[in-house]
């Protein structure tokens, strides 16, 4: 089966989903391909989840212009597309008088980038702010523009909306190859069949490289760099920090800091190992990873909740061969536009990202936006978050939403169906887990597992042997032997 | 066959005694090990005729639930229970049943039979 | 449904709230509501299918789906005891409202005289206790898979490598057997198994699995589904020995790592909790710290027999019907209940003396020890003694103080657990 696009947009994290809800607000047919059953199923699920204010890419770097106005645009954005983001602001911490003297430089930094309200503040008034920091800190970079959000629903925000508007996602879809004739882009092969296109964005994350391969670009590598997480449970140390503390940054990144989720759950992380190319999706945690992150985090916070994790997991960073993030049109072949080497501040950067590309192509097209475009998304309702008036209402209207399948976050079944049978609806546990929060608790899914799974069995129409937990082969449980003959 | 040397661990009670088993030509001739007279015949019966009790699942037709628990009567010879599992995923009976009922009879010839664990009601 | 009122709440319809209710209508409760969030009454009794159940409540040994029917039995088709099933109760206030949410009836707020809570507990999960490696699909505890095979007909995995030796881990390895599983191993991370020796004989040694004691898993294979584990020996601070790591084909890891009490409510409730037993703090009634607010079972701490979980539901259904009908003894002394040297701790944590009447103390002992001496003292008066041949972290002890021994001594009293010297 062959398709037909204008663009088609490789890669479903957030870049992907940032650049394809661009690109249906005009009236270009845009396709997203995603190898995974659910979107931002890579670098973009397991993060820090902080929006950068943007002093920490040089002066005059892609990534410092990018950073600057995608945090801009995500103060207006949340709004509109109803986004899971806290505007926390963030303190960069020193311990000593020289790094004090590097937090001076990141202020004058990011002064020159244009990030509005920086200042410097001596230790008392960090911890008058947040009083759980180390009595060893002296001072702190604050940046009031800096905030914290669920980069999945952010994601899932985007390709909402976009899929609401008409673009396309085409979910468990590998590319095969990208054919180029005459050095322009012809069509983009994938397992589900081939898709026609004039272009092409490569948002393949850490994978980027291989498709700009397949594309006939060699210019550029990706290099993987792992980053652990631990993530603690809400109920224990609520309130630990209100901002993300991060420790003065260094060559290997801005190191290990201590946070709190928009929904409340204080996590700490990530440490940063360079990996071998041939292990880009080395996702694994390790002993000396989580002792290193633990150790790293006390030194800024000392009361974290050690006994209280909930979950540990491992992010890896698309590191470029060229320092900075690669974007725009290729030099080798027509068609082509680069979205790699998006590493941090990568989440904070898309919607900025997304506008500098869709602008390219809508000005080479000539393009016009969409007479009916619909701004936001359809609503989502969550239970845990209504007055009982509202709770009320709702189960009369749906009784679903008075059953709670997920007792230790309150998600209701009609939540669960929701969000199977939303834009871009979940297709596997995790994907309920990251839209609901079922699962996502104290006991990690040891209840509402098993229900969870019935329900997506049942909404789907497939067998419980068929649902998955988050990647394509993920499958969770097995037919029972039976005996034949069946008599005893 | 001589003299033989065998361990066990006593459950009957919490103490768990580990048991020392002499056994000439496969007969149990002393025990040692235990602290009270129950050690000592558990050693006999297990070394001669161990027994288990049996508890599975059955499929169930049109309960409330889609498994019946089972269990054994009484004990069955502990080689056979794994024969005795594997029939029973074969076993399917129709709603509703009674906890004691009897749903399978003489499993596998050796006597005893199979009852329902708990009430299982028709799905509403 | 709103705004009626009751002698008693009782949350949660497993064995502990079942027992209570059944207690407090013997007791002349007119009014008991239990509100039970799964499809059924039972709670865990309806996945446990294994025999073993009963023996000191019933007198009798059953299953775990047969005894939940017997207390079932008890409760049902009594106009004085109300039952609602696929019900979450969302809230208890300090007026004893509680706000409870069922497709049937929608969001209900109720009030009680007394409450009784009886939530039970949960699994402690891979992530409290950081394994590393793939988070690969799986991974389950040992309960939420056993639900699945005994409840739903699914099986987790063919190749099942058990951690931990919790009891719920010995019984899924008999169980995945029987199911025609090949369990690989079971590995424990401390010297001694944690489960009930009937368990390791029945569930593991009958099945000729390899049990490997002071080992745990350092790392998780598989990035889909999980093709295997790495093991390693640890050292007396149960650290991995480097070295010693060998890997075990399996395409399932099942955890058996502990419970946890559910108390989550009784958090947000404000009642005081004790930091070893994760439960609320009680005294011999089981009245929290909150008057009226009673706690049985699981959710005060964790059983290893349901029978005890019983008979401290019955106590406890007792007393909040004697409360809700005016009928408790006023005229106390509080007496606090300390657990020292071996003792990990003892419920319950304080006593409220009066009349006097037999107390039950329930301990739990530190580490795994032979021919030890029990002692409960009120300050230097000794109020019970007695050589036990065995104690176990695994298995709780129970000793009763007759109501002679209680009366008059209101020093706090000290519950001690000590090797006998030879």
């Amino acid at each position: 089966m062959t398709k037909q696009a204008d663009v088609v947009v490789i890669g479903g994290g957030i870049t992907g989903t940032a650049v394809l809800h661009e690109l249906a607000k005009y009236n270009l047919r845009a396709i997203l391909v995603e190898q995974e059953p659910e979107l931002a199923a890579g670098t973009t699920k397991a993060n820090s989840a902080v929006l950068h204010a943007g002093f920490d890419a040089p002066e005059g770097s892609i990534k410092a212009r990018m950073n600057v106005e995608g945090n801009k645009l995500y103060h207006d954005l949340k709004d509109e597309l109803d986004l899971q983001i806290r505007w926390s602001g963030s303190f960069v911490v020193a311990m000593d008088d020289e790094q004090m003297a590097v937090l001076r430089d990141l202020l004058k930094r990011g002064q020159d980038n244009g990030v509005p309200g920086l200042e410097i503040w001596d230790g008392d008034a960090v911890r008058k702010s947040e009083p759980n920091v180390s009595k060893d800190i002296k001072g702190a970079l604050w940046a009031p523009t800096a905030g914290i959000c669920w980069p999945f629903g952010l994601a899932l925000a985007f390709a909402e909306n976009a899929v609401v508007n008409g673009a396309e996602i085409l979910r468990e879809c590998t590319v095969t190859d990208i054919i180029v004739e005459q050095g322009a882009v012809k069509s983009v092969e994938t397992d589900q069949g081939s898709i026609e296109t004039k272009y092409v964005i490569n948002a393949a994350g850490i994978h980027a490289d291989e498709i700009s391969h397949l594309a006939g670009d060699n210019s550029f590598a990706i290099h993987p760099r792992k980053g652990e997480y631990i993530l603690f449970d809400k109920t224990a140390q609520k309130n630990l920090v209100y901002s993300p503390i991060f420790p003065t940054p260094t060559k290997m990144g801005k190191g290990i800091l201590v946070c709190a989720t928009t929904h409340g759950n204080v996590f700490v992380g990530p440490n940063a190992q360079d990996m071998n190319d041939d292990e880009k999706d080395n996702t694994a945690v390790t002993i000396s990873g989580m002792d290193e992150t633990l150790e790293k985090a006390r030194r800024l916070v000392p009361n974290i909740p050690v006994g209280a994790a909930i979950t540990e997991f491992a992010g890896v960073r698309a590191v470029s061969s060229t320092g900075d993030f690669i974007l725009g049109p290729s030099k080798i072949t027509k068609g082509l536009i680069q979205a790699a080497g998006i590493q941090s501040p990568g989440l904070t950067s898309a919607p900025a990202i997304a506008k500098y590309l869709t602008d390219a192509i809508v000005r080479e097209m000539g393009a016009v936006k969409k007479s009916d475009y619909k701004k936001g998304r359809p609503a989502q309702p969550c239970f845990r978050m209504l007055t009982n008036a509202d709770q009320r209402a709702l189960i009369a209207k749906d009784s679903r939403y008075g059953r709670v399948i997920c007792r230790c976050e309150t998600v209701t079944e009609g939540e669960i169906v929701d969000a199977i049978h939303r834009p871009v609806g979940a297709r596997t546990v995790d994907g309920v887990k990251r839209r609901t929060r079922a699962g996502m608790g104290r006991c990690q899914g040891g209840f509402c597992g098993p229900r969870v799974i019935q329900i997506l069995s049942r909404e789907l129409h497939i067998p419980i042997t068929k649902v998955r937990k988050e990647m394509k082969k993920s499958y969770m449980f097995y037919d029972k032997e039976t005996q034949s003959g069946g008599k005893a | 066959m001589g003299i033989e040397m065998k361990q066990l661990n006593c459950i009957n009670c919490p103490l768990g005694c580990l048991l020392m088993v002499e056994l000439t030509d496969g007969k149990v001739t002393k025990v040692t090990g235990n602290t009270c007279p129950r050690g000592e015949s558990y050693a006999y019966q297990e070394m001669t005729d161990p027994q288990r009790m049996l508890t599975s699942t059955i499929h169930i037709e049109g309960g409330a639930l889609p498994l019946l628990p089972v269990v054994s009567q009484k004990t069955l010879p502990k080689d056979r229970i794994l024969d005795c599992a594997a029939a029973l995923r074969g076993i399917t009976v129709t709603a509703p049943v009674k906890a004691g009922d009897v749903v399978v009879t003489n499993i596998l010839g050796l006597g005893i039979d199979i009852l329902a664990s708990r009430d299982m009601d028709k799905r509403q | 449904m709103d705004e009626q009122w009751y002698d008693i709440i009782i949350v949660g319809g497993g064995p502990a709230g079942l027992s209570a209710a059944y207690s407090a209508w013997m007791q002349g409760a007119k009014k008991i509501l239990v509100l039970e969030r799964d499809r059924e009454v039972g709670g865990i009794l309806q996945q446990c299918i294994h025999n073993g159940f009963g023996l000191h409540h019933f007198k009798e040994e059953l299953t775990g789906p047969g005894y939940a029917q017997r207390c079932y039995d008890l409760v049902k088709d009594k106009k004085e005891i109300e039952i609602l099933v696929d019900t979450m109760v969302l809230n208890i206030n300090n007026d004893k409202i509680v706000t409870a949410v069922s497709p049937k009836y929608g969001l209900i707020k109720i009030q009680g005289k007394t409450v009784i809570l009886t939530m039970g507990c949960r699994e402690r999960t891979r992530g409290a206790i950081r394994i590393p490696g793939y988070r690969p699909a799986g991974v389950f505890t040992a309960g939420a898979a056993q639900r699945m095979v005994n409840m739903e007909g699914y099986l987790p995995g063919k190749k099942i490598v058990i951690l931990g030796s919790g009891d719920i881990g010995l019984i899924m390895a008999r169980r995945m057997s029987l199911e025609g599983c090949k369990v690989q191993a079971v590995l424990e991370i401390c010297p001694f198994s944690n489960g009930l020796t009937r368990n390791m004989v029945q569930c593991v040694y009958d099945y000729d699995i390899p049990l490997y004691l002071s080992h745990t898993i350092t790392a998780i294979h598989g990035k889909d589904r999980v093709t295997g584990i790495t093991a390693a020996k640890v050292d007396e601070h149960m650290k991995p020995i480097s070295g010693t790591e060998f890997e075990i084909d399996c395409d399932t890891l099942l955890l058996s790592v502990g419970l946890i009490p559910e108390n989550e409510l009784s958090r947000e409730l404000g009642l005081t909790m004790h930091p070893l037993t994760n439960g609320p703090i009680v005294d011999q009634h089981r009245e929290t710290s909150i008057e009226g607010v009673f706690a049985a079972g699981n959710v005060v701490h964790v059983h290893d027999l349901v029978d005890f979980v019983s008979e401290e539901a019955e106590i406890a259904g007792k007393y909040a019907a004697l409360k809700a009908m005016g009928k408790m003894e006023g005229n106390v002394t509080d007496v606090r209940v300390e657990a020292i040297d071996e003792v990990r701790t003892c419920v319950p944590q304080h006593i409220r003396i009066g009349k006097g009447e037999t107390i039950r103390l329930f301990m739990r002992v530190r580490k795994p020890m032979k021919r030890v001496r029990l002692t409960v003292k009120s300050g230097v008066n000794m109020l019970f003694s007695k050589v036990l041949p065995v104690a176990k972290p695994s298995e709780m002890i129970a000793a009763d103080i007759p109501a002679a021994k209680v009366n008059g001594h209101y020093t706090d009293w000290t519950v001690s657990v000590k090797e006998e010297e030879a």
